[in-house]
């Protein structure tokens, strides 16, 4: 194992978010707290309660949800993009460093900043609303799935994109609608039964879902189904990206 | 010296069908300068780019100091730095961090000692802190062997190191080759300037199609492939050449006064002898005589030429 190597992504990738600090960390308070004033309490004063938890308390974790998600893939695939649009890929392809370990490197890189970022909402989140946390090391726990399995997925974003149009396509087009309508800012059981069952087709959910039932014990889901769709995810992506890194598809080639 | 890199049959065809290299073979010794010559297109960039595991390869074999550069390749990898090409850096690191970060890469833990002398030897040590947008083409170019040298590799492969860089730098990048030579380190570099591969390199290799042409030590590619041209100039007009010197293949200028004579120097029977004594016997007066030696890029062109009409051939 190079750790040097893999020390060296990981910090590069940290250093550029110490670069980018007002727009890394600032943006995220400014967007929470926008959020909590346009949903919390001008939408949410006409919402009273969803299953025994006010609005305001029930949309911190679909909102942190939807921030960890959008900064764990735009931070793993703006991570790989960058080098490969600068053309400086070709240190990391010639240096003595497995595919682990550059997944590993960019990866966990991406995955801090959004912890970081998600630890920023939280505490945003409890300067608006009376925060109550059932299970923290569950919601721990999904926090750290969520962040690496999302950047995983937004590490192979950035090794398909070869244009910035492409690196935001993803993003805007499928995740955004999907973090909106996976119950962020809603239970399904507010929807008509025809788009409940619609809304299951929706992997987001899944992780709303169980993410807010480690702050509430509530869920649109089962835990475990919450779990088992975000495992897969993961490994998915694990498997596209060996397959890719194999291939030298769109880097070696 | 024994070789430190050994190329065995590669072949690499790219995508849209085109092939970059061709089943080629290539033994580079430790300690020497290696000039890998070709025109655009003949393959030198893709070699570079294989060995050093930024592109994939189809078939072949590459030992870097015996190590397979596939199956061992960490330890293969950490004996390369390559300079490449383009003038590729991130544009908001500083100097002293992307060095640093460089030597990361490699597995190696920073050494403030090595990159302080580096950067000295560079002329970079008064630009440590600056942010790499804001140097200048020739000093970028610094950094990228910088950065390639900041891991202490054997192996040195620069492509095109002096390519669009002012006369000065490239005097100093030369002389920066040079004091890497003494070290022992082993460098490879392509350049379009043969007038650079002829004063720098021990040996020159001639790449076209993906295949290597020749490769030989470079003064014994002058003297073996070189040829002489002796040139008689007369101190009077003549009308044509006389049928007695029609046999020494000569050449008459358009003045009609100088007499193109080209010999082999290696020839048992350079002719010259024979020549200047039917010159006298024909009571031709000489005002002048002279010799030239065909330079390596005369040699490298018709090797090239040579080639071209081979591959026409099959």
């Amino acid at each position: 194992m190079n750790w040097y190597g893999l020390k060296s992504i990981y910090l590069h990738e940290m250093d550029r978010m110490r670069r980018t600090l007002f727009q890394s960390l600032i943006s995220p308070f400014i967007t929470t707290s926008l959020y909590f004033v346009v949903f919390g309490s001008a939408i949410g004063s006409r919402i009273t309660e969803i299953e025994g938890i006010s609005y305001g308390s029930f949309i911190v974790p679909g909102m942190i949800m939807l921030t960890i998600l959008t900064q764990s893939i735009s931070n793993a695939s703006f991570g790989i993009f960058f080098p490969k649009f600068t053309n400086t890929v070709y240190e990391l392809l010639a240096a003595p460093l497995s595919s682990f370990e550059i997944i590993l490197g960019f990866v966990g890189a991406a995955a801090t900043k959004s912890l970081i970022i998600g630890t920023v909402i939280i505490g945003t989140a409890g300067l608006f609303v009376d925060l109550h946390i059932e299970h923290p090391f569950i919601m721990i726990f999904f926090l750290i799935l969520t962040s690496v399995t999302f950047a995983l997925f937004g590490f192979l974003i950035g090794i398909w994109a070869d244009n910035f149009e492409k690196l935001q396509l993803i993003p805007i087009l499928v995740i955004t609608p999907l973090v909106f309508l996976g119950g962020s800012f809603y239970s399904i059981n507010m929807l008509p039964e025809f788009w409940q069952k619609i809304s299951l087709l929706n992997p987001v959910l899944y992780l709303v879902s169980g993410f807010r039932w480690s702050f509430y014990e509530i869920s649109d889901v089962n835990i475990i189904t919450s779990l088992i769709t975000i495992f897969v995810f993961l490994f998915t992506c694990v498997l596209i990206i060996i397959y890719t890194f194999a291939k030298g598809y769109k880097i070696k080639n | 010296m024994p070789d430190i890199l050994k190329i065995k049959n590669l072949s690499k065809v790219y995508k849209n069908n085109f092939k970059a290299l061709d089943n080629l073979s290539l033994n580079i010794q430790e300690g020497e300068i290696f000039a890998l010559l070709g025109p655009n297109g003949a393959g030198k960039s893709t070699l570079i780019n294989t060995v050093c595991g930024i592109l994939n390869f189809d078939t072949g074999n590459i030992l870097v100091n015996e190590f397979d550069i596939k199956k061992q390749y960490r330890k293969a990898r950490s004996l390369i730095g390559i300079v490449p090409q383009e003038l590729n850096l991130e544009a908001f690191e500083t100097v002293w961090d992307n060095v640093n970060y460089s030597r990361g890469l490699y597995g190696k833990s920073s050494n403030y000692i090595h990159i302080e002398e580096l950067l000295k030897e560079l002329s970079l040590w008064d630009k440590k802190d600056s942010k790499l947008r804001e140097l200048s083409g020739g000093m970028k170019r610094r950094v990228l062997i910088a950065k390639a040298l900041s891991h202490e590799p054997r192996i040195l492969f620069l492509d095109e190191p002096t390519a669009s860089i002012d006369v000065e730098l490239r005097k100093d990048m030369w002389e920066v080759v040079k004091r890497l030579k003494k070290k022992g380190v082993t460098i490879i570099l392509t350049t379009h300037y043969i007038f650079e591969a002829e004063e720098i390199a021990d040996r020159v290799g001639i790449i076209n199609n993906g295949k290597i042409i020749l490769v030989d030590y470079k003064d014994s590619l002058i003297s073996k492939l070189g040829q002489k041209i002796l040139r008689i100039e007369l101190n009077n007009k003549i009308e044509k050449i006389p049928y007695q010197l029609e046999h020494f293949n000569l050449e008459l200028n358009k003045d009609m006064n100088i007499l193109t004579y080209i010999y082999n120097t290696k020839g048992q029977n350079t002719g010259i002898t024979s020549l200047l004594t039917e010159i006298k016997n024909l009571g031709m007066q000489l005002k002048d005589i002279s010799t030239e030696q065909s330079s390596l890029e005369s040699i490298f062109l018709n090797l090239l030429k040579e080639s071209e009409n081979e591959l026409v051939r099959s």
